[in-house]
């Protein structure tokens, strides 16, 4: 059976589409299941695209295009992505008509926002189409990993994103524990499941001032601002560094915290639950806030579905999808994606889902947090292979990692994280809304454009 | 809305933050290729526990409102050109901020053809903030020090 019709069948038996990447000449589709499972299709030679299939790949594939040379066949127009062409036709999509413009925004922004390059084509405020040209920060980290050893590796998936640093260091641990056969001890696990949520903690104190802050609500963007402030002096105070950097290892954690820490970093964390349900009624209650909410940049459950939207902005469409769900190797038991109350797609349902998780965060650090952390390693556990996949759900949704491997050095490794998958997601929900929405609708998703780049 | 005002007043009162000293800078920053760690922090300088703007720091959106080019991130090949316009656009008298490790150079991780860095090649520098990031604290130390500068040279 060939690559696509293996593809095809997987999706039509219920596997979703993971990630997609150029190894050499080799081009490999991840694919994951409901209950957690990845498998692997591999092709080689002439390899026929599958974004008629998966629309969701459409990025990947231009990525391998770029960066390993692949000619997708049936990949049309096969647009640059990595590449900055500078001929425009080469990577805007055509949008014609009488009185529609376009609007050049970036790379540099008018803040402290990291560079990219979004072009508007609009008519009077309305904007009929978004192309964004991210990859101004591509660093080749991917490439610059090459040849290294696992342990060396780690500062390379941490340096992609310091706002992911956990999620894409965990993903990274796991995929080589798959590929080494090992598997996380019960407190191993416990340790790299506190590390994940003290990241989402600060991570969604930060996009819910975010939001404010796109609103222009200055009082409600200090308030969240001041908490976030709390929530990385708390990972400080525990890890020695406001982003958890260097706390996650490939097989085990070198991370000792003494108990009285742990009682003071839960007697915080529960001052921060307090005074963020206090603030959060404040923004309810906030009529002129609330206004600005509602059907702006809506992502249908069937749009978010096609484009592969993860995390809260795909659950917020209605795909009650979370990789903590069926998470083997994290301590999540019992775990369930929160339903959200108001399935609309909207800012405002993406604002709601990331604070109903952020208080299913605090409760998994309260259920979690209940003595000392101390070095521990992973067990044997499973065959050894010389490909792994590890897949954790960083605040923006399903980051996954592949290792590939000789030895214990790295032949390749790919990382797709929450927010590449969910860029082509903001440029989609952006069509058909105004022009000054953008940034609200922008910071809805909060997305890292470092993570995207590598 | 009321509720949240006081918070923030009690949080201001409670910090005992020192008098506002006198003139300002006004700070374009540009990301050449962080990991946004660095952005995060500025962001939280401004936040109430710092609140960098009472020393008379502003962050401008554009670089011809700008006294310093606050730089962060190893400068990658495709924001070499974009980072020279906006230094080009700036009015003299006017400083390079290097912000972060990445910035200065130090341990800088990638591929060598996809970086132009180091930034001190690519125009002067005139002062360091070194951290990976620098947390909020250092942020304003480190831009306290330029104040100074600026009052001398002006």
């Amino acid at each position: 059976m060939s690559y696509r019709a293996r593809v095809e069948q997987s999706l039509a038996a219920g596997w979703r589409f993971g990630g997609l990447h150029a190894s050499g000449s080799t081009v490999r589709t991840v694919l994951v299941s409901s209950d957690g499972k990845a498998r692997v299709e591999s092709v080689e030679g002439r390899v026929p695209s599958i974004v008629d299939l998966v629309p969701a790949a459409a990025w990947d594939e231009r990525e391998a295009a770029d960066l390993g040379g692949i000619a997708f066949d049936g990949h049309v127009p096969l647009r640059p992505l990595v590449d900055h062409d500078l001929d425009l036709a080469r990577w805007t999509v055509p949008v014609h008509g009488h009185d529609a413009y376009q609007v050049a925004v970036g790379p540099i922004h008018a803040g402290v926002i990291e560079s990219g390059h979004f072009r508007f084509h609009v008519v009077g405020d309305r904007i009929l189409h978004l192309d964004a040209r991210l990859f101004y920060k591509h660093r080749g980290l991917e490439r610059a990993a090459e040849g290294r050893t696992a342990d060396e590796g780690l500062a390379y998936v941490q340096r992609a994103c310091a706002a992911c640093a956990v999620s894409n260091t965990a993903a990274y641990a796991h995929a080589w524990e798959s590929a080494l056969g090992l598997h996380p001890t019960a407190e191993l696990a416990r340790v790299r499941t506190i590390l994940l949520e003290l990241e989402r903690v600060w991570s969604h104190l930060n996009d819910i001032a975010a939001i404010c802050a796109g609103v222009g609500l200055a009082a409600g963007n200090n308030r969240f601002a001041a908490l976030t402030e709390r929530a990385r002096r708390l990972n400080a105070t525990l890890t020695g560094h406001r982003f958890l950097f260097g706390t996650v290892a490939v097989a085990g954690s070198a991370l000792a915290i003494e108990g009285d820490a742990i009682v003071a970093a839960r007697a915080e964390l529960e001052r921060i639950e307090a005074e963020s349900r206090s603030a959060w009624r404040e923004l309810l209650f906030n009529g002129s806030f609330q206004d600005r909410l509602p059907d702006v940049g809506v992502v249908t459950r069937e749009d978010a579905l096609a484009l592969g939207a993860v995390g809260p902005a795909a659950r917020a469409s209605g795909v009650a999808e979370d990789v903590r769900a069926t998470a083997d190797r994290l301590a999540y038991d019992g775990f369930q994606a929160v339903a959200p109350r108001r399935v609309a797609g909207d800012v405002q349902a993406r604002l709601e889902q990331r604070a109903v998780e952020l208080l299913q965060s605090f409760d998994v650090l309260g259920r979690l947090l209940t003595g000392p952390l101390e070095p521990c390693a992973a067990e044997p556990g499973g065959a050894e292979a010389p490909l792994g996949v590890g897949r954790v759900e960083s605040p923006r949704g399903a980051t996954l990692c592949v290792v590939e491997r000789a030895g214990h050095r790295l032949e390749r490794v790919r990382l797709r994280t929450g927010a590449y998958a969910n860029w082509p997601v903001v440029a989609h929900a952006a069509a058909g809304n105004l022009l000054p929405d953008f940034p609200l609708i922008n910071k809805s998703f909060e997305l890292c454009y470092a993570c995207a780049d590598r | 809305m009321l509720a949240l005002l006081r918070d923030l007043r009690r949080l201001r009162r409670d910090l005992d933050l020192q008098a506002p000293r006198r003139r300002s800078l006004a700070v374009r920053h540009v990301d050449a290729g962080s990991c946004n760690g660095c952005e995060h922090e500025l962001t939280l300088a401004t936040s109430p526990y710092y609140d960098l703007e009472r020393y008379g720091f502003g962050f401008v959106a554009s670089p011809r409102h700008a006294d310093v080019l606050l730089v962060t991130g190893a400068v990658t090949t495709r924001m070499r050109e974009p980072l020279l316009a906006a230094y080009a656009a700036m009015p003299e008298p006017r400083l390079v901020a290097a912000f972060g490790d990445c910035a200065l150079g130090c341990g800088v991780l990638g591929q060598a053809d996809q970086l132009a860095g180091p930034l001190e090649e690519l125009v002067p520098v005139d002062l360091r903030i070194p951290g990976c990031p620098p947390a909020p604290d250092a942020i304003a130390a480190a831009l306290g020090g330029a104040l100074r500068q600026h009052r001398t040279d002006g």
